[in-house]
C-alpha cells in the first residue's frame, strides 16, 4: 500500500499521500449493492458465501444504493430492468464502480440474436469499469474482476482524470 | 377416472356442435377442440360436473399457428395475414385423477375469446401472459394488462411475424 514502508520506527505516525490513503480506503471496503438479476446472481451469491468469502476483500452487501460503492450487474438485463438499473445507478453516491458480470450483461449473451427483450450490454446504459466474461463466470473469475477493479482504484488520482 | 373418449362423449352430448373434434392421444396428449366463443360454458361444465370435476387448470398457453398467408414486403419483412392463434388449456382433476387438453383457435385478425378466470382463478395471470405475448383478448377478464413486458411496449413478441423494434426508450435493441 505504500503505507507501512514509510512508517517511523518508534511512533504511531504513518506518512502517506492523501491520494494513497483515499484510494486504499476506497478499494479496501467496496460495499456492494445487494442486487442480482439471473443465473449469474447465484454465482455471485456463492462468491459472497463462506467458501469464496467476498468479505475478506471488504465487499459486504448493502441493501440501499445510497450506501453502496459498487454494483455488480450479475445477469440478464431486460429492457424493463435497464430503466430501473439506470435509476439505481443514479441513486448511488460518487465514487461508484460497476462490474459487469457474465456474457448477458457484457453483450446480451445467449439472447444476443433473438432476445427482443434483452439489453445487449449494460454499457449501453451505464459506464462499466470491469467486464467479467463467462456464462456464468466462476466465483474465481468474479474475484479476479474485483482485484482488477481494486488495481484500477489504486491508481486513481484526485487531480488527474482517470478513465 | 375417465378416458378422453368418455370425456369427449360427455361434452358432445351436452354441447353438440360446439365441441368440434377429438384428437387422439398419439403423439401428443388427447385433445378436444371446441368453439372459442363457448369456452366459458364448456369450462364451467368441466369444472362443476360431478363426473368430470376438473378442479385444476394446470396451464394455459397461447400458440401462433402461423397458418395464414405469408406476405413479404419490399424490405424482406414477412407478415402473416389470416390464419389462427390457438389457446391450449391443460386441465387436471385432482379428485378423479384424470386429465385432458382443450384447444380453441381464434382468428388472427380478431383474436377474441372469453376469460375462464371466474372458473379457475389461476387463469388470471395466464391469460394476461397470453395477451401480453400474443395479443389474444380475453373478454370479461377483470384486469387485462400486460404482465411481463412494460406497459408501453408495442406489439406482441411471440407472434411469428413480430419485428424487433430498433429502439426502446432510447436504448438500442438489436445486437
Ligand atoms: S451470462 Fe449466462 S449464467 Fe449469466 S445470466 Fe446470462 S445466461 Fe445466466
Amino acid at each position: 500500500m505504500g503505507l507501512l514502508d514509510k512508517e517511523f520506527s518508534e511512533s504511531n505516525i504513518v506518512i502517506a499521500t492523501a491520494e494513497d490513503i483515499f484510494n486504499w480506503a476506497r478499494l479496501s471496503s467496496l460495499w456492494q449493492l445487494s442486487f442480482g438479476l439471473a443465473c449469474c446472481a447465484i454465482e455471485m451469491m456463492a462468491t459472497s458465501a463462506s467458501h469464496y468469502d467476498f468479505d475478506r476483500f471488504g465487499v459486504i452487501p448493502r441493501p440501499s444504493p445510497r450506501q453502496a460503492d459498487i454494483i455488480i450487474i450479475s445477469g440478464t438485463v431486460t429492457l424493463k430492468m435497464a430503466t430501473r438499473i439506470k435509476r439505481i445507478y443514479e441513486q448511488m453516491p460518487d465514487p461508484k464502480y460497476i462490474i459487469s458480470m457474465g456474457s448477458c450483461s457484457n453483450c446480451g449473451g445467449p439472447y444476443w440474436e433473438h432476445g427482443y427483450h434483452v439489453l445487449k450490454g449494460i454499457d449501453r446504459v451505464i459506464p462499466v469499469d470491469v467486464y467479467v466474461p463467462g456464462c456464468p463466470p466462476r466465483p474465481e473469475a468474479l474475484l479476479e474482476g474485483l482485484l482488477k477493479l481494486q488495481d484500477k482504484i489504486r491508481n486513481e488520482s484526485l487531480v488527474k482524470k482517470t478513465a | 377416472m375417465k378416458n378422453p373418449e368418455e370425456i369427449f362423449e360427455l361434452l358432445k352430448s351436452k354441447f353438440a356442435e360446439d365441441v368440434l373434434e377429438l384428437k387422439p392421444a398419439q403423439p401428443l396428449d388427447a385433445m378436444i377442440v371446441v368453439n372459442p366463443l363457448k369456452i366459458k360454458e364448456i369450462s364451467n361444465y368441466l369444472c362443476s360436473e360431478e363426473s368430470l370435476s376438473f378442479d385444476t387448470l394446470m396451464c394455459l398457453s397461447g400458440v401462433d399457428d402461423a397458418n395464414g398467408e405469408k406476405v413479404k414486403d419490399g424490405n424482406g419483412i414477412e407478415t402473416i395475414n389470416g390464419g389462427t392463434l390457438s389457446i391450449y388449456y391443460h386441465l387436471d382433476s385432482i379428485k378423479l385423477r384424470h386429465k385432458i387438453t382443450i384447444k380453441i383457435s381464434v382468428p388472427r385478425d380478431n383474436p377474441e375469446t372469453y376469460s375462464v378466470e371466474s372458473i379457475w382463478k389461476c387463469a388470471d395471470w395466464h391469460e394476461r401472459e397470453a395477451y401480453d405475448l400474443f395479443g389474444i383478448k380475453f373478454l370479461d377478464h377483470p384486469d387485462l394488462r400486460r404482465i411481463l413486458l412494460p406497459d408501453d411496449w408495442d406489439g406482441f413478441p411471440l407472434r411469428k411475424d413480430y419485428q424487433v423494434p430498433e429502439f426502446y426508450l432510447g436504448m438500442k435493441v438489436p445486437y
